[in-house]
C-alpha cells in the first residue's frame, strides 16, 4: 500500500517540496525524490543549494519554509531531481560572533556532513578550480551492492597480523604492474601479495574524502608540489576518498571500495580503516569553510573561552567529540562503514583526544569512548586506539577500554627498539614478549590489548630505523623541525646509505632481529608497509606530503631484497603455525596443565637463569606447547634466545621432555637461506644443549 | 542516442539488447526489461551491450538489481560490452559477478 505522505505539498518554482524526515541526517532516496536533512543548533535559517554536476553556478537555491524545520534540524523533500547527475549543499544564515563561537556565513556553501559522496576532487592530483564557489560538493549514493554472503571475518584479535599500508603508495610505482595504480582497484589486484606474505589484516591509513591539496605548496628543495598525501585530515567523515578509486571520476568510488573489502574477505582478510575524528580539514580561523564551521562551530568544535580553536591535534581544531552532537555523528559515520562497507576493524588517530571534554580536560568515564565500546552495530569490530595525542595526553596502558578497546603499543614500539640497538632494557623487552601485562595484566585486559608494532607510518621505516642515527626530513620544506626526534635508531655505523658491507650485513641482521622480535611476541603484531622488503625514505621520519619514490611501494625490492621478504614470510608463517604464540590471556608463570613446565619459563646464557641485571643484554624464554590457548590447544616448545650484545655468546638450553628434541627455525646469526626454515622443515640441533649466538643476533628453535 | 531495452525469450535464455545511455532517467526501462524476463525463469540472462554507448551508476544499480531477482543459479552474460563499459565493470568489481564474452555464439557453444 502506498504512503499517503509521499506528494509534494509546497512549491518552489519548478521543484516539488514537502516537509522531510529528519533522521536519517544527510541525503536519503525516499519514493519519488530525495530527503535532505541538516542539523544546526544556532542557525536562523538554511537554503538547499543545488548543482547540476560539475557546474559552476548553481541550478537552484531552496530555502527551507520555516514549517520544514523540527526542533534544531532541517529537513525537505525534493521530488522528481536527477539524483545520479545533482551535487548539494547547504547555505547556513546565523550570527557571525567568534568571541561567542558563531561564525555563520550565508555566502558560503557547505558540505553535507553526512555526504556519502564528495565531489570536487574526483581525480587525485588535477589542480582544483580554486575559483570555484563550492570546493567539496555533497552527491547521493546508492547503497546498493551486491555482497552475497560476505560479512566480516571475526578472526580473534589474538590471531591477526595487521598490514598497515597507504592506498595509493601500494600500487603507484610503476613497478606494481597494475593495471590501475594507486587505486582501491590496484590493491585488489595485489590480494595474492598479502596471502604470500601471511598477514590477515589490512589497515588502510585515512581513506575518508581529504583534499590532497590543503596546505600544498612548492618544495624549496625541488620545486615539486608538497600535498597532504597521508590524508589525515578529513573533508568528509562518510565519503571515501574519490581520488583514490579508479572510478572517482565517474563517482562509482563505493562500489570499488566495497568490491575490494568482499575481495578481501574471501581471501580471509580483514579491513581495519584508520579514522581521524579529532579534527577537521577545516583547520584554525585562518583555514577554509567546509561545513562543520559553517553549519554549527560552537557545536562542532573546542574552543578558547575567546572563541579561538583549541589544538590537542597539532592540525590547528579540534573536534568536540564528547558533544552529544558529535558523538551522534561519529557513531553514525562507524556504523556507516560497519554495516555498509562491512568493515572490520577502525584504528582511531589521535584517540586520547576523544576523551577529552568540551574544554580538553581528560574525562574519567568519556561518553563517546563508552558508546563506541558497546554499540550493538559494532560489537564484533575491531576498536584500535592511538592513545597518546598532540596536546601531551599519553594514555597507553590507561586508555578508557570498557573491556573493548585495544591500543597502539607506543611503549613496546620504544621498548624493542631501545633493546635492538642494544642498551641494556631486557625487563622492559621481556614485558613485551609476553604482550605488556605490565600494562593491561592488572585491568583485566588480554595480550591482544597491545597492537605491538616497531614501525608505523609515523616515523623511520625498519630498513631507516637501522640506517639513520637522526631524522633527514629537509624535504619536507620545513627545515627539518618536523617528524619526532626520538627515533631509538642506530645507523650500525655510517648515517644513511654505505658500501661497507660489513655495516650493511649488520643492518640486515637488525631488521631480522627486529622482525623475530615482533613475530615471536604476544599480542597482535603490526608492520608497516614495505618493510617486509626494506623500503627506505632515505631518513625522512615524516613523509606526509610526498607524492613519490619515498612514499611508495617499489614492487623491484621483491627482488632486490628477497632473502629479507623471504625472512620476514617464513617468520609470520611461523607465527601462525604455532598458536602457543598467540595466547588469548596473559601467562601465569606456572603449571596449570601437568606438563611439567610452567607456561612460560626465563633463560639466559645459563638455561633457568635469566640474568636480569641492569647491564644485561641477553635474554631466553621457552614457551610450554601444552599451554597453548589456555591449554585449549597443543603446540611443540618454543625457546627464543636473544643475544643484543655486541659479542657472541653460548646459550645453554633448556631440557624438553623425553623424546621431543630442539630443531632450529632461525637464526638471524646465519645468512639467508640458514637465518630461517619453513615452519615444518626445521632442521634437528646437532647440539641439544647449547648453541652459540652470534653477536647481535637471534635463534629461535621447535621442541617436537 | 536515445535508450532501448529489447527482451527476448528463447529456451532458457532471457537476451535484453540495450543500445544507447543507460542513466538514471533511462535504468527504469531497464529494470522494467530485468523484471519481465524473471517471469520466464530463464537460465541465462543473456545482457547485450555492443549499442550501449555509456553506463552511469544507475545501470551498475539495475545490474546489481538483476543478479539479485535472478539468484545465484542464473548465469548472467554480459556479451560485447564497449571497452569503457567492461573497464568500469571491472574496476567496480562487479564483473566478477558475471561472465563476459565477446559475442553471443561463444555462449550458445558454452550451452551446448
Amino acid at each position: 500500500m502506498e504512503r499517503i505522505d509521499i506528494h509534494p505539498t509546497h512549491k518552489h518554482g519548478d521543484f516539488k517540496l514537502r516537509v522531510g524526515r529528519p533522521m536519517p541526517f544527510g541525503a536519503s532516496l525516499v519514493p519519488g525524490g530525495v530527503n535532505f536533512s541538516v542539523f544546526s543548533s544556532y542557525a536562523t535559517s538554511c537554503t538547499l543549494v543545488l548543482f547540476k554536476r560539475h557546474a559552476k553556478e548553481p541550478m537552484a537555491e531552496i530555502p527551507f519554509p520555516d514549517e520544514f524545520r523540527i526542533g534544531n534540524v532541517f529537513t525537505m523533500t525534493v521530488f522528481e531531481i536527477d539524483y545520479e547527475n545533482i551535487e548539494y549543499g547547504y547555505r547556513m544564515d546565523g550570527p557571525f560572533n567568534p568571541d561567542a563561537g558563531h561564525r555563520f556565513d550565508k555566502n558560503k556553501i557547505l558540505l553535507d556532513p553526512y555526504a556519502k559522496i564528495i565531489g570536487g576532487r574526483d581525480v587525485w592530483g588535477v589542480t582544483p578550480d580554486w575559483n570555484d564557489i563550492y570546493q567539496h560538493r555533497s552527491r547521493i549514493s546508492f547503497d546498493d551492492f551486491d555482497w552475497e554472503n560476505d560479512r566480516p571475518l571475526g578472526i580473534p584479535p589474538e590471531d591477526q597480523v595487521i598490514y598497515e599500508m597507504h592506498v595509493r603508495s601500494f600500487t603507484r610505482h610503476p613497478s606494481s604492474g597494475v593495471k590501475h595504480p594507486g587505486t582501491f582497484a590496484g590493491i585488489r589486484e595485489k590480494i595474492s601479495y598479502f596471502k604470500e606474505l601471511g598477514v590477515n589484516a589490512i589497515e588502510l591509513m585515512p581513506i575518508y574524502e581529504f583534499d590532497e591539496f590543503e596546505h600544498s605548496r612548492p618544495s624549496p628543495i625541488t620545486g615539486e608540489l608538497l600535498v597532504n598525501y597521508w590524508g589525515y585530515s578529513t573533508v568528509g567523515f562518510f565519503a571515501p576518498k574519490a581520488g583514490y578509486a579508479a572510478t572517482g571520476k565517474l563517482g562509482m568510488q563505493v562500489d570499488e571500495v566495497k568490491a575490494l573489502v568482499k575481495e578481501l574477505h574471501k581471501n580471509g582478510l580483514e579491513v581495519i580503516l584508520d579514522v581521524v575524528f579529532n579534527h577537521t580539514a577545516e583547520g584554525d580561523q585562518r583555514g577554509p569553510t567546509i561545513s562543520f564551521r559553517g553549519l554549527d562551530n560552537k557545536t562542532y568544535y573546542m574552543l578558547t573561552p575567546e572563541g579561538y580553536y583549541f589544538n590537542f591535534s597539532g592540525c590547528g581544531n579540534t573536534l568536540n567529540c564528547n558533544n552529544p552532537i558529535v558523538r551522534n555523528i561519529v557513531l553514525d559515520c562507524l556504523r556507516y562503514w560497519a554495516s555498509e562497507y562491512h568493515i572490520d576493524g577502525f584504528r582511531f588517530d589521535l584517540a586520547a583526544i576523544l576523551g577529552r571534554d568540551a574544554l580538553g580536560y581528560p574525562l574519567s568515564n568519556p561518553p563517546l569512548l563508552e558508546t563506541l565500546a558497546f554499540d550493538p552495530i559494532l560489537a564484533k569490530c575491531k576498536l584500535i586506539a592511538e592513545a597518546w595525542d598532540a596536546g601531551g595526553l599519553y594514555q597507553v596502558g590507561s586508555f578508557p577500554a570498557y573491556g573493548r578497546w585495544a591500543e597502539w603499543n607506543g611503549k613496546y614500539r620504544d621498548n624493542i627498539r631501545k633493546f635492538l640497538k642494544g642498551d641494556a632494557t631486557v625487563g622492559d623487552a621481556a614485558q613485551c614478549f609476553q604482550g605488556s601485562p605490565n600494562l593491561y595484566a592488572h585491568q583485566g585486559r588480554g595480550p591482544a590489548t597491545s597492537i605491538n608494532f616497531i614501525t608505523a607510518h609515523d616515523g623511520f621505516t625498519l630498513a631507516d630505523l637501522v640506517s639513520y642515527n637522526d631524522k633527514h626530513n629537509e624535504a619536507n620544506g620545513e627545515n627539518n623541525n618536523d617528524g619526532g626526534n626520538d627515533n631509538d635508531s642506530w645507523n650500525c655505523g655510517a648515517e644513511g646509505w654505505t658500501d661497507d658491507s660489513g655495516i650493511n650485513a649488520l643492518r640486515s641482521r637488525q631488521m631480522r632481529n627486529a622482525i623475530a622480535m615482533l613475530m615471536v611476541s604476544q599480542g597482535v603484531p603490526m608492520l608497516l608497509m614495505g618493510d617486509e622488503v626494506g623500503r627506505s625514505q632515505n631518513g625522512n621520519n615524516n613523509t606526509y606530503c610526498h607524492d613519490n619514490e619515498l612514499n611508495w611501494l617499489n614492487w623491484d625490492l621483491l627482488k632486490t631484497n628477497a632473502s629479507l621478504f623471504r625472512f620476514v614470510k617464513n617468520s609470520i608463517a611461523f607465527r601462525n603455525a604455532h598458536p602457543v604464540l598467540r595466547n588469548k590471556y596473559h601467562f601465569q608463570n606456572r603449571d596449570y596443565v601437568g606438563s611439567g613446565y610452567a607456561d612460560i619459563t626465563w633463560h639466559g646464557t645459563q638455561a633457568w637463569n635469566a640474568d636480569w641485571s641492569p647491564s644485561s643484554r641477553t635474554i631466553a624464554f621457552m614457551l610450554c606447547g601444552k599451554h597453548a590457548k589456555a591449554g585449549s590447544v597443543e603446540d611443540n616448545y618454543i625457546y627464543v634466545a636473544i643475544n643484543m650484545h655486541w659479542e657472541a655468546h653460548w646459550f645453554e638450553i633448556p631440557g624438553l621432555p623425553e623424546q621431543l628434541r630442539w630443531h632450529v627455525s632461525v637464526n638471524t646469526g646465519c645468512t639467508s637461506p640458514d637465518d630461517i626454515w619453513e615452519p615444518g622443515t626445521e632442521a634437528k640441533l646437532e647440539n641439544q644443549h647449547g648453541i652459540l649466538l652470534g653477536d647481535r643476533s637471534i635463534v629461535i628453535l621447535v621442541g617436537k | 542516442m536515445a535508450f532501448t531495452a529489447t527482451l527476448e525469450s528463447s529456451g532458457h535464455a532471457a537476451k535484453i539488447t540495450l543500445t544507447g545511455e543507460l542513466d538514471a532517467n533511462s535504468a527504469p526501462i531497464f529494470r522494467e526489461e530485468i523484471e519481465k524476463a524473471a517471469l520466464t525463469k530463464p537460465k541465462h540472462l543473456v545482457l547485450m551491450l555492443k549499442e550501449l554507448d555509456y553506463m552511469a551508476s544507475a545501470g551498475l544499480r539495475v545490474l546489481i538489481f538483476a543478479k539479485q531477482k535472478m539468484g545465484v543459479d542464473v548465469d548472467i552474460y554480459v556479451v560485447g560490452a564497449q571497452e569503457m563499459i567492461l573497464d568500469t565493470l571491472e574496476k567496480t568489481g562487479f564483473i566478477q559477478g558475471v561472465i563476459a564474452v565477446d559475442d553471443y555464439d561463444s555462449i550458445e557453444v558454452e550451452s551446448a
